[in-house]
């Protein structure tokens, strides 16, 4: 009785802990390998579903006809994305540039925020495909409405955030700093804009993938270039291969955008934002 | 761990004069539909490099009385000195340290760099001479060899002691000290009351702190100021009577918990 009750030695010990790394692989490959079975089955419903009723190429055409364009067109897509990539990224350049300038002239100067504020929450109430006609007539066909319909569509977002961001400092922390005899600069640099960091970055992310929608919406309007024009064409002509091959690349760009935001965000806020103490 | 001789207090050259004086000192706090009297008629003398702790119910205006010393409030009326000048210039000296009830260390710095915030501030960018840098003081709260660690990596009571490090730095006069140990379980605070006395003996400091707890008053202070609430004013200066320097097992002595007791009577009246 007695010897069943003492402790086994250690090896019994480690042998159990090789036993649970083991699980933890197990269930990390899973993880990882789960989404793409998910990913896999649902392509093969989509090849199954054109292939038993028929559906004829130019409605909606299989995956393996989407990825034949993808690959025999990749030059001509490629050329397309260019300008929609330089559009976006202009546009997020000046939209989120602009919404942190007026978020930190807002914190300084409460009567502005009050003035303005309410107008740009208005504003954001407007569909930005409805702004998109009226900045195609004031600014022409070039790439200044595309950058400019991106750059109003990561305006407010960011906005927004930054504007709580560098409010959402603690009346201790201000009070500290008043100890300190720390100036408004001082408070504003080494206080309020680290504090709105991880609000910037969530608003960044949203911000990676609208400016991608607000170059192709720009687009739809009177281009000849660009992800936006090729998905007009494509659509015209009925090619829908070349149709769904242009959204895939849209879409792998945005994606691609939100991924780099991401990362940075990463490397820029490597504290833990919630436990702020 | 600590020898007699490295708890010998060095007596300060002014010692005996006072640090902190506040004479007729009132506040009041105006919203739209009344006026809070916070504090009234309030006079305390505090002695330079003595202990003091502030006790009493809440809204006693305890931590009202250390923001008007710390220049955070302004009072109403009276006058309040500071090493004989106002609030304002104390502060501006860096002759005021304060540590409040939460550490507030600023998340993206790491212990070190939390503590040399005041010397990055303010326009002061060097310490007095011999006075201890960053590294000293991490390592006088006996947090040596955390300094590269971000605050979510430590505990409650060592967030706390690094901010009672960054008060530390540039060695000032008076250190006012808001419950900074109130949010933070009794064991840590058993012990970070012990390490406070440790500290101030080696600094000499003039400390006055703010608590809730009869007996960290009773423990800590050489003199305790109980306030009164609503409006706040002083009911009582109690002279705490213990042999230095002091330990924790002084807590269940017959003298210790003879004047704890005579604590919770005039608290029972404030």
């Amino acid at each position: 009785m007695a010897s069943d009750l003492s402790i086994p030695e250690t090896v019994s010990l480690e042998v159990t802990s090789d036993a649970w790394t083991t699980a933890q692989r197990r269930e990390r490959w899973r993880r990882r390998l789960l989404p793409l079975a998910g990913g896999a089955a649902l392509l093969f419903i989509w090849w199954a579903l054109i292939a038993i009723f028929h559906v004829r190429s130019f409605i909606a055409p299989a995956p393996d006809v989407v990825a034949t364009t993808f690959y025999a067109k990749f030059g001509m897509l490629m050329a397309n994305l260019g300008p929609t990539a330089l559009e976006a990224l202009c546009g997020f350049a000046l939209g989120n540039t602009a919404a942190i300038a007026i978020a930190t002239v807002f914190v300084h100067r409460k009567s502005v925020e009050q003035a303005f504020f309410p107008i740009a929450v208005l504003l954001h109430s407007i569909p930005v495909v409805a702004t998109a006609p009226i900045l195609v007539l004031l600014l022409g066909n070039g790439l200044a409405p595309k950058v400019s319909i991106a750059a109003i569509i990561c305006f407010f977002p960011t906005l927004v955030n930054m504007v709580r961001g560098l409010e959402s400092v603690g009346a201790q922390s201000m009070e500290l700093m008043h100890v300190l005899s720390a100036t408004q600069r001082e408070v504003f640099f080494k206080l309020r804009v680290p504090t709105s960091l991880p609000f910037l970055f969530s608003a960044l992310r949203i911000a990676a993938s609208t400016a991608t929608v607000g170059a192709i919406v720009g687009e739809w309007i009177g281009s000849q270039v660009g992800i936006g024009a090729l998905i007009i064409q494509a659509t015209y002509n009925f090619d829908a291969a070349l149709l769904y091959a242009t959204v895939l690349c849209g879409s792998a760009f945005s994606v691609a955008f939100f991924q780099v935001i991401r990362l940075i965000e990463r490397l820029v806020v490597r504290w833990d934002a919630q436990s702020v103490s | 761990m600590a020898t007699s001789s490295v708890l010998a207090r060095p007596v300060p050259a002014d010692a005996g004069r006072p640090a902190v004086e506040c004479r007729d000192l009132t506040v009041r706090f105006m919203s739209e539909r009344r006026t809070v009297t916070a504090l009234e008629r309030v006079s305390v003398t505090v002695t330079e490099g003595s202990f003091l702790t502030l006790l009493g119910p809440s809204g006693c205006g305890k931590s009202t009385l250390l923001r008007v010393i710390a220049d955070i409030v302004p009072p109403s009326s009276g006058d309040v000195r500071v090493l004989s000048k106002t609030p304002a210039e104390a502060r501006r000296n860096r002759e005021i340290g304060f540590v409040f009830q939460d550490a507030t260390l600023l998340p993206w710095r790491n212990a070190l760099d939390n503590v040399r915030l005041p010397l990055e501030v303010g326009g002061r960018h060097e310490l007095p001479p011999g006075s201890m840098g960053p590294e000293e003081l991490l390592a006088l709260v006996g947090l040596a060899g955390w300094e590269k660690a971000l605050p979510h990596e430590l505990s409650g009571g060592m967030r706390q002691r690094v901010s009672i490090a960054r008060a530390l730095l540039g060695g000032p006069r008076v250190l006012l000290m808001d419950e900074p140990f109130g949010a933070l379980d009794e064991i840590t605070r058993d012990r970070l009351n012990e390490e406070l006395l440790r500290i101030w003996h080696e600094t000499g400091t003039t400390i006055i702190f703010v608590t809730h707890s009869i007996y960290e008053a009773a423990f800590l202070g050489q003199q305790v100021l109980m306030l009164a609430a609503r409006p706040g004013r002083v009911r009582e200066i109690v002279t705490i009577d213990l042999p230095e320097p002091r330990r924790l097992s002084m807590r269940e002595t017959a003298g210790f918990t003879a004047q704890a007791a005579h604590l919770r009577a005039v608290l029972e009246t404030c």
